[in-house]
């Protein structure tokens, strides 16, 4: 079993929700977080002075999913939330050693 | 000139005025947290837009001297209120300034409640456009239909409108209507139904609204006087069974009455007793609030059955609502209530009925036509939507740099400027540096 941990931007959410959906990924937490890549922060005048604004409003999307579809999973969530255009996000995949359904009891792959 | 009458208009110029960010209050509430401020900032932009087009040019148009057949007053008669600055009235016994503050708050009122069918997604430099627009074409000469002595729903059809159910609320719902096919529906709607962000600005601002609303009818008999007393009754009482009427219904249609249907009805309830409050006895007022109520809480899922992304239920409260207010003079009206007229229900037959559902229905087509004329006009030249990632984003931050709930790590580091010193981080330079070259 995977975490696959895709931060993206918030407005690609729709998009990369359904491509999971298509792969017939069961569920997804959702958070918003704010950060920076190598594109660092932005400059924004307000109020007759320049700030520079260090963190850019992005979308954590984490979910669980089989060995089998991770590059699948990838590229469905690559391209969901692909624009080309400076910022787009990262995804990541790590190992999860268990998972454990709350209400069944259920482990690993069946609790998925 | 009357000191009495003249001190109660300007209280009431000063209620209404309130009106507005009470307005701003009650549609900001509305939206989601990413686009309270755009939101506030439509009513705010009318009230400047509107207020300076109001004394160049709107007074006059609207109550200047009549220039064809009681469509229009002549807008540079009193251009800049020109020759009006002395004590003489023109309208009933207050100086003629007195009147034409009283009246601007009007017209700032109207323009601002066509944005909450547009909420969520307009531009703010178009809407500016757009509000300066239909103040000139549509609001400034249907208030001269309505409001001047000589305008032809008063003089000629002799239809019953006190304080503005067509030229302020059927126009504005119109336009409303006209403005949401205009830009289109906002992106995920209607599978997406976002909820209020913040119910107790809902609140704020409907307190805001009744409390205003006192000057607008009460106001608007000119004097302080026995209509202003029967007409400041009406609008509490028949507020009162609005907001019973809309909770009722949704008590029975969904199983819970609900805050945003409160507020709701309180407005539902003062856009329905605005054109009726001089021509009903305060039972009358009640039966009139109730069936609005009633009439709006169903009235607001017309949207979802027809497709239109009206956002804040402009035309579900101030179209139904105020059709529905003019309308029910016709059968409600009673001869001893200060406007003198009788309706179906007070043996005067259909006669005063058919005045009030033609002076209604002119209002409606004319507004609805000339708003979605200027509505694609706008469009056409500037641009009315903001683009889609913006929009998702968050509205606020995209057009006005702004948020209006700043937590946490955003506020951001100044650079130079207001403070007062080069900020001494190099690091923030190189940042600075960084995104000129990107670009981006």
């Amino acid at each position: 079993m995977k975490l696959v941990t895709a931060i993206i931007k918030p407005f690609t959410l729709d998009e990369v929700k359904a491509a999971l959906e298509r792969l017939g990924v069961l569920g997804m937490t959702v958070s918003e977080v704010q950060g920076y890549g190598r594109q660092k922060g932005h400059t924004e005048v307000y109020r007759g002075a320049e700030y520079t604004l260090d963190f850019i409003p992005k979308l954590r999307v984490e979910a669980l999913i089989e060995d089998t579809v991770v590059e699948k999973v990838l590229d469905a969530v690559v391209d969901a939330a692909r624009t080309g255009k400076i910022g787009d996000g990262k995804v990541w995949v790590t190992p999860v050693e268990s998972v454990v359904r709350v209400r069944t009891g259920e482990r690993g792959t069946d609790a998925l | 000139m009357d000191t009495g009458d003249t001190a109660w208009m300007l209280t009431s110029a000063a209620l209404v005025l309130l009106m507005t960010p009470g307005l701003a209050f009650f549609y900001g509430g509305m939206v989601r947290s990413k686009g309270v401020l755009n939101m506030m900032m439509m009513s705010l932009g009318a009230m400047g837009v509107v207020g300076v087009l109001w004394v160049l040019v709107g007074y006059s148009t609207a109550f200047g001297p009549d220039i064809g057949g009681g469509l229009l007053g002549g807008p540079f008669e009193f251009f800049g209120l020109e020759g009006l600055l002395g004590p003489d009235a023109r309208t009933g016994t207050v100086p003629t300034t007195v009147f034409a503050a009283f009246q601007a708050m009007f017209a700032i009122i109207a323009v601002a409640l066509v944005s909450g069918a547009v909420a969520d997604r307009a531009r703010f430099g178009p809407w500016l456009l757009f509000a300066a627009l239909w103040a000139l074409v549509a609001y400034f000469p249907v208030a001269h239909w309505v409001f001047d002595p000589t305008g032809w729903i008063v003089r000629g059809l002799r239809a019953v409108d006190f304080a503005g159910g067509t030229a302020v609320h059927v126009n504005a719902g119109a336009a409303g209507l006209a403005l949401a096919l205009v830009l289109g529906r906002r992106v995920g709607w209607p599978r997406d139904r976002p909820k209020p962000h913040n119910l107790p600005l809902v609140v704020l601002g409907a307190g805001l609204l009744w409390f205003g609303w006192f000057g607008f009818n009460a106001g608007s008999a000119v004097a302080a006087n026995t209509t202003a007393g029967v007409t400041f009754v009406n609008t509490l009482v028949a507020t009162s069974a609005a907001v019973l009427a809309w909770l009722a219904a949704e008590r029975v249609r969904d199983g819970r009455a609900t805050t945003l249907g409160a507020a709701s009805g309180v407005v539902a309830g003062l856009v329905a007793i605005t054109p009726a409050c001089s021509a009903v006895t305060p039972v009358g007022a009640i039966a009139i609030g109730a069936v609005t109520g009633a009439l709006c809480a169903l009235a607001v899922g017309l949207k979802y059955r027809f497709g239109f992304d009206d956002a804040l239920d402009v035309v579900g409260v101030h179209l139904v609502g105020g059709l529905s207010g003019t309308v029910l003079i016709g059968l409600f009206a009673d001869p001893r209530a200060p406007a003198g007229v009788a309706g179906l229900f007070h043996g005067g037959g259909v006669d005063q009925l058919w005045r009030q559902v033609v002076g209604a229905s002119a209002v409606l087509a004319y507004s609805f036509v000339v708003s979605l004329a200027l509505g694609h006009l706008v469009k056409s030249l500037v641009g009315f939507r903001v683009d889609e990632e913006a929009e998702i984003t968050g509205i606020d931050e995209a057009e006005h740099a702004e948020t209006a709930y700043e937590f946490g790590l955003r506020g951001g580091t100044p650079l130079k400027g207001a403070t007062g010193h080069e900020a001494g981080h190099g690091d923030h330079q190189a940042v600075h540096a960084g995104r000129g070259e990107s670009g981006a």
